[in-house]
């Protein structure tokens, strides 16, 4: 008799084969993200040039090539600002009546509850409500800004959850320290505690901004379509780059594909660079505390 | 300059400043408190306005709203949500078959299976799904994966045809509900993911010690000590992933082919949704037409809402649970 | 600057908690103060409510009277803020702000409540760090952040910011315990010179520390687990640590508990 018991052969195989599945799920779930990406950048690039980037879809017919998404570029771009300057200090001042003034009672209990409800309010969704409210009952025109009010109802709940995590994480005792300094409570709100959480904020917002850049649906519903270029973003239909991309990639011509898959590149650039930044503002962050 | 400073801190009356001091505290702590309510109001606002916007279209449909599968509410004015729910459901489903088990093993292996350095990095890339745009699985999804998918799907059909769900005769492939629900399923996987992993993190190290102790292997210490422990949580993000699945609309509105009626062929080019139907039915839509897309919208709100809500509560009751515990 | 202090009557709540009851008391100006206790006792507490800080916790609250030369910081018109302002404070674990630099973090105070002019707030901090016995050792890097100080440099970095508004009243809740020895005999030293001007209080574990800087001594405790805390005597800390007039203070002081 030895010693120490062997495991038996079955429970070994199970044990391999659980490993194995695991894995082959991680690889499963890769796959796709490497698919879509070789992809965009391999048909992206046909058409990434200096007349995608300047150059709108004006006077361009159905089957010609050439013509680009300058005007979508300028939309998206306004259209996020609006977004975020909207829903920033919504969610903020959200996030702060959670952490600071709520006192875990039935308000914002309630508060807390249907902000992760809105989290998963569909962002078609979203562009129906401001059809229905802005566009139809106050009989406001399709515009940039509309399609901003229905992109910054997508980012509030996410400034709220990502802004209200780091307002926690600020220690008390820097509010004590403040408080017994005689300073008042929203003086040592706005001094000390949203200074102590700024970098964390940003990153949240960053993220959050990256996570509607790319949405479509409620675009679609708000901003209508446009070929030219539109730069005031309070009048007149718009573009989106995720509504050209859409735009595009329903037209049968291999021409609108190829500007649909160099759209969504662009796309995924302005994305992943949002994204990257805000990582970058988190990993700078930590790294000054660490020290 | 001593002196000034010490009568601005002394003095008897240390009320005199007060005032001056706390003066924005009032104005300060209500825009708090309002732009709290705000956002239940807009909750509240998105109902409201559906239903405002809504109720005259479905007062002119002609037929019902419930159970008809046509939907021409520009032309006839007889429209339903029948056939459009029932494909909502459907890819929803087809997605959420194939994503959780994925999602679990994933979330497994970024908790107790990678290198400890690699876990990080690694959640990263998954991540990272879920930062590609909506409109770019759908283009991927109609240029790549449907033919992709054209040969697979003739072998199901052919070997496993006698299962109503692979059944179905003449063409095979194309835009079909399988091709749907794999974007669906691919789209939600990273949420699903994301927050199975935090819950399988969260197990108590004792139970898991407790495991090993008793000579279990890995995949023992898992079955015993950490998927108990994580149901509820892994219930909850299969439910926000299967909200998520119903409300997704561009990928979808790209890829389905626009039918109207009821199949369970998923390898044949059928499917509709909601949402693909908003987007797709927007641009020539009347007014009643638009009234009739809101009022499926509100369709969609509604169905959403009681998913989320229900994921909510499981996981909130679970927090509770964990906190009483700890 | 330097005020007495009348309690009388006093309990403090947590929730319907009653942390400490019917506590009465005089804190004499130009001195310090020590409160000694077993954990737990609610020294900690009575000291937060000397400020009102004690109300900061969501559930808490006061009963009684505090007065401070003759006026009640718990009046109806008296706002919690202007009570901080007059009667500072010490924590336990030094807190200096992270965002701020050794400079800002004196001048915080002044900067937080309001405008000051660049040349009276370089007086004040440069006066508060003497005061603090820190000036010496920072004057150099008075931009770099405070985090970045030692454990007991950080401490008297906080009293300087504590002594910069002018406070009449400074409490100290176990300001060494975070500290090795030799950053606690300077804070004690700092202590010792800060009582010319200001009425200073001190809840302490360390009874040396009590017998070496206090002049009177304060002895809390409690009935048992769950009841509240009471003040068992005090009296002048040289004849609290040769003959106290009750057992369970005597007990306490020699280590037969706590």
């Amino acid at each position: 008799m030895t010693t120490v018991q062997h495991i038996s052969a079955g429970r070994r195989v199970k044990d391999r084969l659980a490993q194995g599945l695991v894995y082959l799920a991680f690889a499963l779930a890769v796959v796709p993200l490497v698919s879509v990406l070789w992809l965009v950048i391999k048909n992206g690039l046909a058409r990434f040039d200096l007349e995608f980037l300047t150059h709108s879809m004006r006077n361009i017919g159905a089957r010609d090539a050439g013509g680009g998404a300058y005007h979508a570029i300028i939309g998206t771009l306004e259209q996020v600002l609006l977004a975020s300057l909207i829903s920033v200090p919504i969610g903020l001042l959200t996030a702060i009546y959670l952490t600071e003034y709520g006192n875990g009672g039935r308000l914002s209990r309630a508060i807390s509850f249907f902000v992760d409800v809105m989290t998963g309010v569909p962002s078609v969704v979203t562009g129906l409500f401001v059809l229905a409210f802005w566009i139809l009952f106050l009989g406001m025109p399709f515009s940039g800004l509309a399609g901003a009010l229905a992109l910054s109802i997508l980012m509030m709940p996410t400034v709220v959850r990502s802004a209200e995590e780091m307002l926690r994480l600020v220690p008390n005792d820097l509010r004590e320290a403040s408080y017994a300094l005689g300073v008042a409570k929203w003086r040592t709100i706005v001094k000390v505690v949203l200074p102590t959480a700024f970098t964390g904020i940003v990153t949240g917002v960053m993220l959050a901004v990256a996570r509607v850049a790319g949405e479509t649906a409620p675009l679609l519903l708000t901003v209508f379509f446009t070929d030219s270029i539109n730069n005031d973003p309070f009048s007149g239909p718009q573009m989106g780059l995720p509504l050209y991309v859409f735009d595009q990639a329903g037209r049968p011509n291999d021409t609108a594909i190829d500007r649909a898959w160099t759209g969504a590149l662009t796309l995924i650039l302005i994305v992943m660079l949002l994204n990257l930044v805000a990582r970058l503002i988190a990993w700078w962050r930590s790294a000054a505390r660490g020290r | 300059m001593t002196t000034d400073v010490r009568t601005r801190g002394g003095g008897p009356a240390t009320r005199r400043s007060a005032s001056r001091r706390s003066h924005g505290e009032a104005p300060f702590r209500f825009a708090a408190t309002g732009a709290g309510i705000l956002l239940l109001a807009i909750m509240a606002a998105i109902a409201v306005f559906l239903i405002s916007e809504a109720v005259p279209a479905l007062r002119a449909n002609k037929g019902n709203f419930f159970t008809d599968l046509t939907w021409e509410p520009n032309g006839s004015q007889v429209f339903g949500i029948a056939a459009l729910a029932f494909g909502t459901v459907l890819s929803s489903a087809i997605a959420l078959v194939i994503a959780t088990p994925v999602a679990m093993g994933v979330a497994l292996f970024i908790s107790h299976y990678a290198p400890r350095r690699l876990a990080g990095p690694l959640g990263y890339l998954v991540d990272l799904l879920a930062a590609v745009p909506s409109v770019v699985y759908g283009l991927w999804g109609v240029t790549f994966l449907v033919p992709l998918l054209k040969t697979p799907s003739e072998w199901l059909n052919a070997h496993l045809g006698w299962f109503p769900l692979f059944s179905g005769e003449g063409a095979i492939g194309g835009k079909t509900m399988l091709a749907g629900g794999v974007v669906l399923a691919i789209m939600i996987l990273p949420i699903i993911a994301a927050i199975s992993r935090e819950v399988f993190l969260q197990t108590p190290r004792m139970n898991e010690e407790a495991a090993l102790a008793l000579g279990a292997t890995r995949w023992e210490m898992i079955r015993m000590a950490v998927l108990p422990f994580g149901r509820p949580g892994v219930v909850s993000a299969a439910m926000l992933g299967l909200g998520r699945a119903m409300g997704e609309t561009i990928a979808v509105a790209l890829i389905f082919p626009a039918t109207f009626d009821i199949s369970i062929e998923i390898l044949t080019p059928h499917g509709n949704s909601i949402a693909a139907n908003i987007a797709n039915g927007f641009g020539e839509a009347t007014p009643i037409g638009r009234g009739a897309l809101i009022a499926s919208g509100l369709v969609l709100f509604v169905i959403t809402l009681l998913v989320n809500m229900g994921a909510r509560m499981i996981i909130n009751r679970r927090k509770e649970y964990a906190r009483s515990g700890a | 600057m330097s005020k007495q202090i009348q309690v009388s009557g006093l309990d403090a709540y947590y929730g319907s908690h009653k942390a400490i009851e019917d506590v009465s008391m005089t804190i004499e100006p130009r001195s310090i103060t020590a409160f000694i206790g077993p954990s737990g006792c609610g020294k900690s507490t009575f000291l937060r409510t000397l400020n009102r800080m004690h109300e900061v916790i969501p559930g808490a609250r006061v009963e009684g009277k505090v007065l401070l030369d003759g006026e009640d910081l718990y009046g109806s018109t008296v706002e919690p803020v202007s009570v901080r302002r007059s009667i500072g404070m010490v924590f336990q674990r030094p807190n200096p702000f992270p965002t701020m630099s050794i400079y800002e973090n004196v001048a915080a105070g002044l900067r937080l409540n309001g405008r000051v002019s660049k040349s009276e707030s370089d007086g004040i901090v440069e006066e508060s760090l003497k005061g603090a016995n820190l000036w010496n050792e920072v004057k150099d890097r008075l931009n770099k952040p405070g985090a970045g100080l030692s454990g007991g440099q950080q401490q008297r970095l906080c009293i300087a910011r504590a002594i910069a508004v002018k406070p009449q009243v400074l409490l100290m809740d176990e300001p060494c315990s975070a500290l090795d020895p030799i950053s606690t005999l300077a804070i004690e030293d700092l202590m010792v010179k800060l009582k010319d001007e200001y009425t200073i209080v001190i809840v302490t574990h360390n009874m040396q520390q009590a017998a070496r800087v206090s002049d009177r001594t304060a002895f809390f405790n409690l009935d048992g687990q769950g009841k509240p805390g009471k003040v068992v005597e005090m009296d002048e800390t040289s004849r609290m640590f040769t003959n106290p007039s009750q057992k369970a203070t005597e007990d306490y002081i020699t280590g037969r508990f706590g």
